[in-house]
């Protein structure tokens, strides 16, 4: 009998990964390996000043002293750092005027991606910085940013025309000894988002990146940074995608968040990188360092995440809240399916006071794989009448699959308040044969169960957003199946 | 409409249905009623296609059409609905999404188009009137919170939703107060027609005062021992199933 509703789970759970294709544009490589001169080459490609060459210098000398961390709940195989390809880049035709110039390929890989570069998002109102393998190949609506004097653009861009911001803001959040994957980050990113909102201004439109890993053999090692200025407001989406291959994949980004007195981020992600197939092989590995440092008094940042994809995991969106009566919240929902495994969860540094927290974790894990939250909040000593809520949830569907809860608490002062939820369930054989007996597949019951458990966070994201993530949902767990 | 012949059926390896034979015609009213874990409820799972439990013996045709052989949800589609005794709880789905998904799977097997958004509300809002079903209900998650009464009464709800040929109420009666029991009996008896036809599960005659039946029929060891018109139900009411138990010892 339990057998039976696994072997239901198992052929419902089967999904099949659609972004899996892989388009044919011609690309420009660096040699495979990681050495100084890599790092040399790399930033000599973007013809960078002479700070950022010893930004990237300094986080590699450093990283050569680094250990991969071992302490989450994943089995990483040896990744070999000199097996990989450091620079990838579409070639560069000549500097593009408008997309007609885009190369028709490229169009194409995003027409089938779902997010057409092109005048539909003036309706939808979203400006897009889309980022192929290493490079930054199209920011959209920079004109009409730029009448409010918010800057979108790529961080390459940012590094030439806006030297002061990137130099006072970048690794001022994560600086590069803050772990691994952070200095080997810093020592070859290649490209990135950088936005910048001015004092008092509200961005008009939702910003967004989109990320694909085309080519083969390549790391990804995007870097953001969004500064926004007091009393501002910034919503940004990042989406990601990757094609089906057999061999894993390097994805180790960074993203830094500043916000001033009374300014608001919500930075929302579907990570929906390549999971590898059935049987595990292949898939990206997805190594992120993100963090928002709430700087200003009362100001506010938002993470939100829905987590699908990825062979491996290891992400901690974060929140320093320095400022006094500074706010951070944490919405995640992390899918996992067949092999893939996910450790995340966030970090809540509590510094200044009245500095409120608030975290809300959905984790549902299907056919053999390994679905952990870990999170930490800290309450330093000065951080008087702190508050933080956490609620974590998990979800397994079938009996391979394993769920881990792994909640840190340091805390320094004693009027302090925090709460922690957590609870674990099984995906009911008798919700499943509730929604059979009114009409429903399976598949759909699955399906609309799943939807139903994650509501919380999904309705946290932008309503476009929000409707591909639920459909994301849908396919990573349901799949071809009916 | 439903032909049910020699049906046998177990859980684990504990027989629990032991050679039922039952005919519903269109139209027609049957109450099944028994002792405490005489099998009336596995019944209604099984003919709802439950798999937890397993048929060994016996066949069940629904319009002709193997019943047995059909998945949970064609025979959803095909028009048997069942109202749950225990209806579960599906946290973060809205009824709205529940009923809208349900209703146009329907409608999707009958190879109609689906109903657009405002369709779909103003048939909610038909529906609602007719089992006098408080509107706030509808703008929960399934049954979360529900109280007993709530439950049962959604039920029904769903049950004018998805007009079924033939609803199976798998002990509705239990648990609720009078003024529930009133008003999920006046849902059924709304919904009654000459086309559909209707099975009550219950243990006890309240029910069969508000709904009466054509049929009763007394289930004991997975067998209907005793069948008769409504009469019967008040003589159990009377006599309790002692003697059935008595006249059926071996």
């Amino acid at each position: 009998m339990a057998e039976d509703q696994d072997k239901i789970l198992e052929e419902v759970t089967g999904g099949e990964y659609k972004y899996g294709f892989y388009t044919d544009i011609e690309t420009e490589f660096i040699p495979k390996g990681l050495s100084e001169d890599v790092v040399r080459i790399i930033s000599a490609k973007k013809n960078e000043p002479e700070w950022m060459l010893e930004f990237r210098l300094k986080a590699f000398r450093h990283w050569l002293k680094m250990k991969a961390p071992n302490w989450a709940h994943l089995n990483i195989p040896e990744i070999d750092f000199q097996d990989i390809i450091y620079y990838a880049a579409p070639k560069k035709k000549p500097e593009l005027e408008s997309m007609d110039e885009v190369d028709p390929e490229l169009r194409a890989t995003f027409d089938k991606l779902g997010i057409p570069l092109d005048e539909q998002k003036m309706l939808s109102g979203v400006a897009v910085d889309a980022v192929i393998d290493s490079v930054s190949v199209k920011t959209t609506f920079k004109e009409t940013l730029a009448e409010k004097g918010i800057i979108f653009c790529s961080i390459s861009e940012a590094i030439q025309e806006f030297p002061d911001l990137v130099k006072k803001y970048l690794g001022s959040v994560v600086p590069h000894g803050d772990n691994f994957f952070a200095a080997l980050n810093a020592a070859v990113f290649s490209d990135g988002s950088f936005v910048y909102i001015p004092k008092g201004v509200r961005c008009p439109m939702e910003l967004s990146t989109y990320f694909r890993i085309n080519a083969m053999n390549t790391g990804q090692f995007e870097r953001t940074l969004i500064v926004a200025d007091d009393d501002s407001y910034v919503s940004y989406l990042e989406g990601c995608t990757a094609p089906q291959r057999d061999e894993n994949q390097l994805h180790a980004a960074i993203v830094e968040i500043i916000t001033m007195e009374r300014a608001e981020v919500k930075y929302s992600t579907v990570q929906n990188w390549y999971p590898g197939d059935k049987e595990g092989k292949g898939g990206i590995y997805n190594f992120v360092t993100k963090r928002a440092l709430c700087k200003g008094d009362y100001s506010k940042v938002m993470w939100t995440q829905v987590e699908t994809g990825s062979a491996i995991t290891w992400k901690y969106p974060s929140c320093i809240l320095q400022g006094d009566h500074s706010i951070g919240e944490f919405y995640s929902v992390a899918v996992t399916n067949n092999y893939q495994q996910a450790d995340t969860g966030t970090k809540m540094i509590h510094l200044g006071k009245n500095t409120r927290s608030l975290i809300v974790s959905k984790g549902v894990s299907a056919g053999r794989s390994h679905n952990s939250y870990r999170g930490l909040v800290k309450v330093s000593k000065k951080a008087e009448n702190a508050r933080n809520f956490s609620q974590c949830d998990s979800l397994l569907l079938g009996d391979q699959c394993g769920a881990h809860t792994f909640p840190y608490l340091e805390i320094v002062n004693n009027t302090a308040k925090v709460e922690h939820e957590a609870t674990t369930s099984k995906i009911g054989e008798d919700q499943i044969f509730y929604c059979n007996q009114r009409g429903m597949s399976t598949e759909d019951a699955v399906g609309l169960i799943v939807n139903g458990y994650v509501k919380e966070v999904i309705n946290q994201l932008p309503m476009e957003f929000a409707v591909e993530a639920q459909k994301l949902l849908q396919i990573s767990l349901e799949g071809s199946v009916g | 409409m439903l032909v049910i012949k020699d049906l046998h059926a177990k859980i684990e390896d504990k027989e629990i249905l032991r050679g039922i034979n039952l005919e519903v015609k269109p139209g027609e009213v049957h109450a099944i009623m028994g002792p405490n874990g005489s099998g009336k409820s596995t019944l209604s799972s099984v003919l709802a296609g439950n798999e937890k439990f397993e048929v060994c013996e016996g066949s069940a045709s629904f319009h002709g059409k193997d019943l047995l052989d059909l998945s949970p949800e064609d025979r959803a589609r095909e028009g048997l609905f069942l109202s749950f005794q225990y209806p579960v709880e599906i946290p973060g789905v809205s009824m709205v999404n529940f009923m809208r998904t349900a209703v146009n799977e329907h409608r999707k097997y009958q190879e109609k188009d689906p109903f657009s958004a405002s369709e779909f509300l103003k048939l909610m809002r038909e529906k609602k009137k007719l089992v006098e079903i408080d509107s706030n209900l509808t703008n929960r998650s399934v049954n979360e919170g529900f109280s007993g009464g709530e439950k049962k009464k959604n039920e029904i709800f769903q049950m004018a939703m998805l007009e079924p040929k033939l609803a199976i109420l798998d002990e509705t009666d239990s648990g609720l107060d009078i003024d529930a029991l009133r008003v999920v009996a006046n849902g059924v008896n709304k919904l009654k027609s000459p086309e559909n036809a209707t099975i009550l599960i219950t243990h006890y005659q309240r029910l069969l005062d508000y709904i009466v039946p054509d049929y009763v029929h007394v289930l004991y060891k997975g067998r209907i021992v005793k069948s008769a018109g409504k009469e019967l139900a008040h003589e159990l009411e009377e006599k309790g199933y002692d003697w059935i138990k008595k006249e059926f010892e071996d």
